[in-house]
């Protein structure tokens, strides 16, 4: 922490609580009773889950209230002044000047219809003394600080035009155009990729140590506030539930929620699933009189349930609402054992891949009169991969990888452009889906990222399930009834789910039954696209150790694609590591996560945030991204740090291979990487 | 962005081009032509005879089509079966006229609906909005020839100041339409003013409580800021096309309005001629109706995509 105590706090919050009017016309609280100050030049973590309180307490720092929630009472003062007895005329003045925000999506928070020119000149307008012809200088010079390439063709482009980690940067352009003493940041990095969101965080360092602005850095991500806060409270269910350094909550949480939450984050280094942390939070009114995090307690006793704990103040300075915070210390952090990971023969393959490739490029009206095929790129090429029985097959990669889409082609919803998808025992797949006989597609099923749009909210979910029981079993009356019970019961929902419709459940609830409902085909190869990436970290844990459950019950084969490096750590037997639809580097999951590694894979690595305040990112590559692969040589070439020259151009590098099925594909050779 | 105009284009004109055919084709297939259809009893001997000579009904479907086409293409619609004008020249009038009707509505209803639209919206929930939205799902649900008589009671019968039907002939100047063009007039702008500014009122709620209002408010932009600069430009994209149906169903003749108030407009000469059994003006007066149709629609799209950067960058870095 910097030695600022002695100041006056600049943001400082005092018994605030904010609620709305439920439908009953009683108020509900989302935030109850937060204290909280940020000194100049400090910087603070809110850390929590969705629901949490996080972002309402941040935006009612800068005196705003989303719609329907009001102040039930405490204030929140910036500078001395209460925000939420100002004028508009007065807030305006604050706002975007003095106080800046960083929003969580800038995709949806920059105006569509207006330049980025236009929108940091009009923040230059509104809160700096500049005469109004020098803006158009400022703009670039503000485009420049953010790191922005080319910052003059920036200003006169639209905000879709930008990539998302371009748009992040034109955002915090736009927030440092007042020169603000105190900025915050509402989840500035989530849905950015790995490399992406390092480099915006470093950036956000640099920015903090060069201005010495305040910030208040709102996030899920333990990783990226362990990057860039001194001080962190972790919220729950609306409370401060801790507060202290960020070493001190990252090292040793004196609270059984941060302890838990600590323990559902994978970790790179650690192969073990994460701990899940069961049940959910109560929702705002639901809390009852006792501590908020009651249910889902451990150590909890008799007087959890009916005295609130205060926010005590331990000998080390951190506070913390715990009746027995003493105890805390004695909760696991980490699963037992080592779960242990099988080297899997490729003979007995399920599945296989041979030189698949796949284009989005479609041929024109001529081209198809002529019978001419595209002949652009494709955005998928050369993916040759055996998926042993049982054996859980990681697909790693930034956003454009082909990730998705090779699941996609295995699913048969995309015809590729070439190569073979064969499944054991059935030969060569049909490319389509349609063209698929009911039994082969029984034995391939596919979880998708966001059971909200891949479950009919109007079915129930004894209707969900049922489907598949009937298509595939010609199940009905009591026989399906049962089935559709144990399936419930497999994925830890009791049969009293069957009547409820997907909205009546949480996220992590309408996951168990989008896997429920891929394993009542009783599939040989599950493919899992992002399944966790929509998921609160607690969650997603429950939901690995669910599918880690069923894997080994039954023996079935995943394709487990993901950004989240630990995440695949955490799950897979081999994982395999993606570039521009190109494979970099394949082998089992401990063989590539240590060296020698691909160059991209090292990237990759590199910027994992790890929720440890003694790690820092190593960012070796720069983040353009590149909208498609080269046409020769390695997929790599643009952004490789170690480029040996103009055969990375034009050659594709051969496969190099190590112990145990490693293989790297470079031109450097195995011993050099 | 040429290659995407020329491209739409193109296809307003197979469009046109496929309507046509089917008019032409129903026509066809009604027993009998358009001798027997207007001649009615009389159609026999020497009289049907006669009448097929001058309307070229002897020579083959396929045949009369293309001409029909050609001449629809350089604005020669044939003759009518009634008296044997030139269709050209009796639509000429009647064109004019709805479009006198239509634009004397839109000049009136387009600004209006997008005021009421936006003031219902900024002030939702609240009175002003309740009135406005109450009396647009009045004027939407009560029929036109309801609203027209209740008008016309209150401003000809009881008030006295405006004539309640329109006696002026189809071809006379334009300012002698004036007053009686009122009472219509109103009525238009009524109806229209709802169906545009309920969509409007949604598309600002929808843009204020968006990411970027949010955004611009926690920016410090003044509030009208907000309105003008950063919420109307995208809400008001919706409305383009909203607008471009009321328009396409002012221009396509409003039947029951040109009927109640006799105006002489495309409408009632469209119902005029189904009465009289005039094949080939209700032909003519179709193939004008839904080219009107197309190109008001075209039009819309493109102002769109002028009006929308995601669309116009879109197509410039395609095309």
């Amino acid at each position: 922490m910097k030695d600022t105590m002695t100041v006056d706090p600049l943001i400082r919050v005092r018994d605030l609580s904010i609620g709305f009017t439920g439908r009953s016309g009683i108020t509900l609280p989302v935030l109850r009773n937060i204290d909280v100050a940020v000194r100049p030049g400090e910087s603070l973590g809110l850390v929590g889950e969705s629901g949490s309180g996080k972002s309402t307490l941040a935006l009612a720092m800068m005196g705003y209230l989303k719609h329907g929630l009001r102040v039930i009472g405490g204030e929140a003062r910036y500078a001395g002044l209460d925000m939420f007895a100002l004028t508009r005329r007065e807030l305006e003045g604050i706002r975007g000047g003095r106080l800046a925000l960083i929003p969580q999506n800038s995709g949806q928070s920059l105006t569509p219809t207006l330049r980025i020119g236009a929108q940091l000149s009009e923040a230059l307008r509104l809160h700096s003394k500049l005469p109004e012809g020098e803006h158009a200088v400022r703009v670039v010079e503000l485009l420049e600080q953010v790191r922005l390439p080319d910052p003059s063709a920036i200003a006169g482009r639209y905000p879709h035009e930008l990539s998302g980690g371009q748009q992040q940067r034109a955002a915090i352009a736009m927030a440092l155009a007042g020169e603000p003493e105190a900025l915050l940041l509402d989840e500035p990095t989530t849905g950015l990729d790995v490399t992406t969101q390092a480099h915006v965080l470093e950036l956000l360092r640099d920015l903090a140590a060069e201005t010495g602005m305040a910030m208040v850095y709102v996030s899920h991500d333990l990783g990226a506030i362990a990057r860039v806060c001194d001080r962190v409270v972790v919220m729950y269910a609306g409370e401060a539930v801790l507060e202290g350094t960020t070493r001190e909550v990252l090292r040793n949480p004196r609270h059984p929620y941060a302890r838990g939450l600590l323990a559902s984050i994978p970790k790179l280094a650690d192969a073990r699933l994460p701990l899940a942390l069961d049940g959910r939070p109560p929702a705002p009114g639901q809390a009852g009189a006792g501590c908020a995090f009651v249910q889902r307690c451990a150590i909890a006793g008799e007087g959890c349930r009916t005295a609130r704990p205060e926010l005590a103040t331990l000998p080390s300075g951190a506070r913390v609402r715990c009746h027995h915070a003493d105890r805390v210390g004695s909760l696991p952090a980490r699963a037992p054992a080592e779960t242990g990971r099988r080297v899997i023969a490729e003979s007995d393959a399920i599945l296989s891949l041979g030189d698949l490739s796949i284009s989005y490029a479609r041929p024109g009206i001529l081209d198809q009169l002529f019978g001419r095929r595209p002949t652009a790129t494709p955005t998928v090429d050369g993916i040759t991969i055996a998926l042993a029985k049982g054996e859980t097959l990681g697909l790693v990669g930034e956003s454009g990888s082909g990730k998705s889409t090779i699941l996609k082609a295995v699913a048969g919803l995309l015809p590729p452009a070439g190569g073979r998808i064969e499944l054991a025992g059935d030969g060569a797949l049909p490319p389509l889906v349609d063209d698929r006989r009911p039994d082969q597609l029984r034995r391939v099923q596919l979880i998708f990222q966001n059971p909200d749009e891949s479950l009919n909210p109007r079915q129930t979910i004894a209707e969900i399930l049922a489907q598949p029981l009937r298509l595939y079993f010609g199940l009905s009356g009591e026989a399906l009834r049962q089935r559709t019970e144990a399936l419930l019961e497999s994925v830890r929902l009791g049969a009293h789910y069957m009547d409820r419709l997907p909205s009546q459940l949480s996220g992590g609830e309408k996951q168990r039954v989008a896997v429920a409902r891929a394993f009542a085909a009783e599939p040989d190869l599950v493919l899992c696209d992002e399944v966790t990436s929509a998921l609160d970290v607690s969650v997603q844990a429950a939901v690995l150790d669910l599918l880690d459950q069923l894997r080994r019950s039954r023996n079935t084969a995943y394709v487990f694609v993901s950004h989240d490096l630990a995440v695949v750590r955490a799950l897979s037997d081999r994982v395999a590591v993606l570039y521009q639809g190109r494979l970099c580097e394949i082998g089992p999951a401990a063989a590539v996560y240590a060296a020698p590694s691909h160059p991209y894979t090292e990237v990759l690595l590199g910027a994992v945030l790890e929720p440890d305040p003694d790690t820092a990112p190593r960012l070796t590559a720069a983040d353009i991204p590149e909208r498609s692969p080269p046409a020769r040589g390695c997929p790599f070439q643009r952004r490789c740090p170690r480029k040996l020259g103009p055969q990375c151009d034009t050659d594709m590098p051969p496969w190099r291979r190590g112990k145990g099925g490693h293989s790297i594909r470079c031109h450097i050779p195995h011993e050099q990487l | 962005m040429l290659r995407m105009l020329v491209r739409r284009l193109a296809l307003g004109a197979i469009t046109v081009f496929l309507v046509s055919l089917i008019i032409f084709a129903g026509v066809e297939i009604l027993p009998g032509d358009a001798c027997t259809a207007f001649l009615e009893r009389e159609a026999q001997g020497q009289l049907l005879e006669n009448c097929r000579q001058e309307l070229g009904l002897k020579r083959p479907a396929s045949e009369r089509y293309l001409e029909w086409a050609a001449g629809a293409l350089t604005g020669d619609l044939g003759v009518s079966a009634n008296g044997q004008k030139p269709i050209s020249e009796l639509v000429g009038y009647r064109l004019r006229n709805t479009l006198l009707l239509a634009s004397c509505s839109m000049l009136v209803g387009v600004p209006l609906a997008l005021l009421l639209g936006v003031v219902a919206a900024l002030w939702r929930d609240r009175l002003a909005d309740l009135a406005i939205s109450t009396i647009a799902i009045g004027a939407m649900t009560i029929p036109e020839f309801v609203s027209a008589t209740i008008l016309i009671l209150i401003f000809s019968v009881w008030l006295g100041w405006i004539p309640g039907i329109v006696l002026t002939s189809a071809d006379a100047p334009v300012a002698e339409f004036f007053p009686e063009i009122l009472l219509p007039m109103m009525v238009l702008t009524f109806v229209m003013t709802a169906h545009i500014l309920r969509t409007v009122r949604s598309s600002v709620i929808e843009a204020m409580a968006s990411d970027y209002a949010q955004m611009a408010t926690l920016k410090g932009v003044p509030y009208w800021r907000i309105v003008f600069r950063h919420v109307l430009p995208n809400a008001l994209l919706p409305a383009i096309n909203v607008v471009a149906l009321t328009i396409a169903w002012l221009l396509g003749g409003v039947v029951v309005i040109e009927t109640v108030f006799n105006y002489p407009g495309l409408g009632r000469m469209m119902i005029d001629s189904i009465s009289d059994r005039d094949l080939p003006v209700t032909q003519a007066i179709a193939l004008i109706i839904a080219s009107v149709y197309v190109g008001v629609n075209l039009a819309a799209d493109l102002l769109t995509m002028i009006a929308n950067p995601r669309l116009r960058t879109m197509h410039m870095r395609k095309g």
